[in-house]
């Protein structure tokens, strides 16, 4: 029995054993490639994701005033002010009312029209484009059209019985929901239509076979087979709607009595309105980053549990 | 390996670290060595020799802002680049510009924000140069006021904006009122409003007011408690008087024209954007209005101008508007006082913006060729002159009052709207913000 250590002489044109010299250096190349193709890349991630991120961390623990610059530390006083602030606790319930509103009423009504325009006839093309061509507009033009809509100075839907769109909490929060509704559900349809594409006509088949009614086949079979994209539709509704803002400070400016005013509004007060307090801002985008990374992180584990 | 690694990289970041201390050093000799970019003796002309100056104002502006900017540009060797900014943007580009120096060398501000922006050091004192204008002491005071820090002057009037009562002389004929005589008191004011309303012609309304705007009320009710008498804030501008007498006959008025129907529905929700707009349609009877829209106004309706009265006479207005400063970061100080310089003259005041129904900032120059032809336009360059017309000082003016939800907007929508004995809670929060 040859000594563990002993080395034998490879074929020729055998690959080299892990470890010798010449499997070394051509890992070295084939790694030195790999770093040469992602660079551009990563250098892009490091510019415009990691260095902000890094910035606003920095930001958040110092004083730094829109005019003053940065004051040297002031931590963890920018987050007890940020705690403390009279508008923080109500911009966090607004925010959370609202995205609770909008995913549920958006993810039911974009599942009802794309099960709407799912089988084809005459009139689907017809459907699916025209719920779907809000979604082409930008979001702060569709919020200037319909507060040109709500303004009572030209009372367009004055038809509709109702004094003021945007004079009360209430009617401020379900006008910018409709608003919402109308500019994303052609979107969310569009996503969960290609999920329900992807079901195999065979398993309705086998579901009516089996002598399941309609509901049984909605609840039993669509539902489950098109969790991927439901949730892919919720993650990105919460998502959204947690980091509102052009939508609200078009119509409302967190107005009536601050009544509407989210998050990422409070953000943008403490920078420019007013407190001219970017340390603050900061501090409080921190918060915002911080939730948003648990609420994924929960709707992600969820995903992969249904997946399993 | 490690240890090469470990080398390469402390090298690497000592090399960065002695080139970012390089980089601040430069920054900073830069900075001193062109303190305030003056270049010899200050004189009250400044320096006309060709150069560019870049100057930045906000959208609201743009009319007067490039008939100045054009008249100078075709008398003067210096040229003037313009920016408008979106108002809405504003403070966020002046912002980001300040910090990392990169303001233009002239840059307007809304003058309730002047005070703020002093004391953050974005202007260059100015004190000696407007000692040297022989008309000093008439260029409109509460701008220059508003723009004094610590006894240094840093901000001259571009273009005043005022407060005063519009309205709609056909309404007024047809609800038997005069319609050559505006209300003269708030109780008056009240009783032309409730009749107008009265006519109960459809969409149109006694008045209007920014129900859900800050800046609005600001502009158009403190004149109201002024030429009462009485005064909204202390001088330091950090503590509120909201909640004096005059004040609360303010509040009460407008709360019984509401409850009255006599105030457009439109004005709960109104953030600003669009508050002038119903009367310019003809809909609304009589409403304090900006006096820089008059010749927009009249195009639809015959329009009648009055200041803006107390609760029983006196006459007052907000002398709103922009004001006017040579940056922090410019390095053509005397180039950019030549044209601050020629904007106070004659030429600029009575050329350029007399003669664009703007109102001019010299109390010598109220009465001229283009005012002299509509008596409307004398009476309101006269208002800017009373005693009771103010430029509200506050460090914290627009947190305060401006800024959506300020604690101003709290107290006037509960005493219209609201709860209206919330008044002295509402004032100290006011106050607590001043404070700050």
């Amino acid at each position: 029995m040859a000594p563990a250590t002993t080395l034998t002489k490879p074929p020729e044109g055998a690959t080299a054993p892990p470890g010798t010299p010449r499997n070394r250096k051509k890992r070295g190349g084939q790694a030195l490639t790999g770093w040469a193709y992602a660079a551009p890349t990563a250098l892009f991630v490091l510019i415009f994701f990691v260095a902000p991120i890094l910035l606003v961390g920095q930001m958040s623990v110092s004083d730094w005033g829109l005019f003053a610059g940065n004051r040297g530390v002031n931590a963890p006083e920018n987050f007890t002010d940020v705690l403390d602030d009279r508008l923080f606790w109500p911009a966090v319930w607004f925010t959370v009312k609202y995205t609770v509103v909008t995913t549920v009423i958006l993810l039911g009504l974009a599942l009802g029209l794309a099960m709407l325009v799912q089988e084809a006839n005459r009139w689907t093309g017809f459907l699916r484009t025209s719920f779907l061509v809000p979604s082409a507009l930008g979001l702060a033009s569709a919020s200037l059209l319909f507060y040109a809509l709500y303004s009572p100075q030209s009372t367009p839907l004055e038809f509709l019985g109702i004094d003021s769109f945007l004079g009360t909490p209430n009617a401020a929060l379900w006008s910018t929901v409709a608003l919402i509704v109308w500019r994303f559900a052609g979107f969310y349809m569009l996503l969960l239509l290609v999920g329900l594409q992807g079901i195999s006509g065979d398993v309705y088949e086998a579901a009516r076979l089996d002598g399941a009614n309609r509901w049984q086949t909605f609840r039993y079979v669509t539902i489950p087979l098109l969790k991927s994209s439901l949730a892919l539709c919720a993650i990105l509704c919460v998502t959204g709607s947690m980091l509102a803002f052009d939508q609200f400070y078009i119509l409302t400016k967190g107005g009536p009595d601050n009544s509407t005013l989210t998050i990422v509004q409070l953000v943008y007060n403490f920078a420019f309105f007013g407190q001219n307090n970017l340390g603050k801002a900061a501090a409080l985008s921190v918060l915002v980053l911080g939730a948003l990374l648990v609420v994924n992180l929960i709707q992600f584990r969820g995903l992969r549990e249904k997946e399993s | 390996m490690r240890t090469r690694i470990t080398r390469g990289y402390r090298r690497a970041v000592a090399s960065l670290a002695v080139l970012g201390l390089v980089a601040a050093m430069a920054a900073c000799g830069s900075s001193d060595d062109e303190a305030g970019g003056s270049s010899g003796a200050i004189t009250a002309e400044g320096t006309d020799d060709g150069a560019e100056l870049t100057l930045w104002t906000r959208a609201p502006l743009e009319l007067q802002a490039k008939a100045l900017v054009d008249a100078y540009n075709k008398t003067h060797k210096n040229q003037v680049k313009l920016t408008i900014v979106p108002n809405d943007d504003y403070v966020a580009k002046v912002g980001a510009a300040a910090g990392s120096g990169d303001l233009p060398d002239l840059f307007a501000a809304d003058i309730v924000y002047v005070p703020n922006w002093t004391k953050a050091g974005l202007f260059s004192d100015m004190t000696e140069r407007i000692g040297k204008l022989p008309y000093a002491d008439k260029i409109n005071q509460g701008h220059v006021k508003a723009g004094t820090y610590e006894g240094k002057e840093y901000v001259l009037p571009f273009v005043l904006d005022l407060s005063v009562i519009f309205w709609n002389k056909k309404l007024y004929k047809e609800a038997g009122l005069d319609p050559e005589k505006g209300p003269t008191t708030l109780d008056e004011f009240k009783s032309q409003a409730l009749a107008v309303q009265k006519l109960n012609k459809p969409d149109t309304y006694g008045t209007y007011f920014g129900g859900n705007c800050g800046g609005c009320n600001v502009f158009t009710w403190f004149p109201m408690v002024w030429a009462s008498g009485e005064e909204v804030m202390d001088a330091e501008g950090t503590k509120a008087l909201l909640d004096g007498p005059a004040a609360q006959k303010v509040y009460s008025t407008w709360r019984d024209l509401q409850t009255a129907g006599a105030v457009h529905p439109g004005s709960k929700d109104e953030t600003g954007a669009t508050w002038v707009a119903a009367f310019q349609e003809g809909k609304i009877g009589v409403m304090p209005y900006p006096a820089t829209l008059l010749k927009t106004a009249a195009k639809t309706v015959d329009v009648g101008v009055t200041p803006i009265p107390g609760v029983s006479g006196g006459q007052s207005t907000f002398v709103g508007g922009d004001g006017i400063g040579i940056s922090k970061d410019s390095k053509k100080a005397d180039q950019a006082w030549n044209f601050l310089s020629w904007l106070t003259s004659e030429d600029a005041q009575v050329g350029v913006l007399a003669a664009n129904d703007s109102s001019v900032a010299r109390s010598d120059l109220a009465d001229n060729q283009y005012s002299s032809k509509d008596p409307r336009v004398a009476m309101i360059n006269k208002v800017a002159g009373e005693p009771a017309s103010k430029t509200p000082y506050a460090v914290n003016f627009q947190q305060a009052y401006n800024a959506p939800g300020s604690p101003w907007v709290t107290l006037l929508r509960n005493q219209v709207y609201g709860d209206a004995g919330a008044l002295a809670a509402d004032n100290s929060a006011v106050t607590g913000v001043l404070g700050q």
